[in-house]
């Protein structure tokens, strides 16, 4: 039997191309705003920059319809369980921007009260340098994480490690409360993850 | 500025207390003991209605310095524009000062943050509780003698990873 040629409107690739594609043309960013940084991500968001071109303009202050968080900003510490448990609600696939000096590292603020990095913390994909950086130097990190996601993405979220994400959303339930947990004890369930990155 | 007549009337009532004087403004060192009653009467026989603010200097290492704590409370009259600043100084190992709480309400909040930074307790305050740093904090950040890159609190967070949501 012969086979027949495709017809021209048809196409062939990877599913997992295909869903690499659908996904890094369509981001929708958590805008995780604290500090001057948070200006330029909103300047980013307006008429002259048009994070639109990328696909990604729709902000939402919701993490559960989000899957890109932009941490513009330092973070406290007392903000940190904050940053933590959004980062838990939003739904993969999901990436994170770090966005500044003060996000990636702590910046000029080297103090007993911020975090000296979030990544000590929370998994980030993209860091932006600058204090605070020019839209442009997002948009940039915003197509760079574009080709990361065609690059590496899979439909089935294999780059996540996915054998763990499909147990019981287990850290969820253990990642203490503000007030109600204590965080400093060293019988948490959760102290394995401190151990495991020992302070430095 | 505080006028002549406050002054005056303040050493009928209480005796010679410690002053100085700084571009017109009038400081009055007190006791502990001492505070509750000096700013109740400030505050209903002066009509120094207004406690503006409730801070604290760590004199630790300070040349000259006697005392390790030394509170300030500033006043104003907001019919006169009248200002006072009121001292107070206390000392390790327990800090304690009565609140304000009762003369000011604003006070509350103001004393919570002294005794967050400082570690000065408040006696009789309604809520002594920390304001600015989380519960589970266990030092008075502003002291001179704590690290000013902390003793290692903020490490205690747990780490998410990928495989964690």
């Amino acid at each position: 039997m012969a086979v027949e040629p495709l017809p021209d409107n048809v196409m062939v690739t990877k599913l997992d191309e295909l869903a690499s594609w659908c996904r890094k043309n369509s981001l929708w960013p958590m805008p995780f705003a604290t500090a001057c940084c948070g200006i330029e991500l909103m300047a980013t968001g307006a008429s002259r920059h048009d994070i639109a071109r990328f696909g990604a303009e729709a902000f939402r202050f919701s993490p559960r319809q989000c899957d890109l968080m932009i941490v513009a900003g330092r973070v406290a510490m007392k903000m940190l369980p904050v940053l933590q448990r959004i980062w838990q609600q939003m739904n993969e696939p999901k990436w994170c921007i770090s966005m500044g000096a003060c996000a990636s590292t702590g910046g000029v603020f080297d103090t007993y009260a911020v975090v000296q990095g979030i990544d000590r913390f929370i998994p980030v994909d993209m860091y932006v340098p600058g204090c605070p950086p020019r839209p442009e130097q997002l948009i940039q990190s915003i197509m760079d994480l574009q080709d990361k996601i065609q690059r590496e993405g899979t439909i089935g979220g294999a780059e996540f490690d996915t054998a763990q994400r499909q147990a019981p959303k287990r850290a969820l339930v253990e990642l203490p409360v503000y007030g109600q947990t204590p965080y400093f004890n060293p019988n948490s369930p959760l102290a394995r993850n401190v151990a495991r990155r020992s302070p430095s | 500025m505080t006028t002549p007549a406050t002054l005056e009337a303040l050493k009928s009532q209480f005796g010679e207390l410690a002053t100085s004087e700084f571009r017109g403004d009038t400081r009055l060192v007190l006791s502990a003991a001492q505070l509750p009653d000096v700013m109740g009467w400030l505050k209903n026989n002066r009509r120094f209605d207004l406690l503006v603010d409730v801070t604290c200097v760590d004199y630790l290492n300070f040349r000259d310095a006697t005392d390790r704590y030394g509170l300030v409370y500033l006043l104003a009259n907001t019919i006169t524009a009248e200002r006072i600043t009121v001292r107070v100084y206390v000392n390790d190992p327990n800090p304690t000062v009565p609140s304000m709480t009762m003369y000011w309400q604003g006070a509350n909040w103001l004393e919570r943050e002294c005794y967050d930074m400082f570690g000065v307790e408040f006696a009789g305050h309604p809520d002594h509780r920390r304001i600015l740093m989380p519960e589970e904090f266990t030092a008075f950040p502003l002291r001179k003698d704590y690290p000013m890159q902390g003793r290692g609190e903020r490490h205690n967070f747990p780490v998410l990873e990928r495989s964690d949501a």
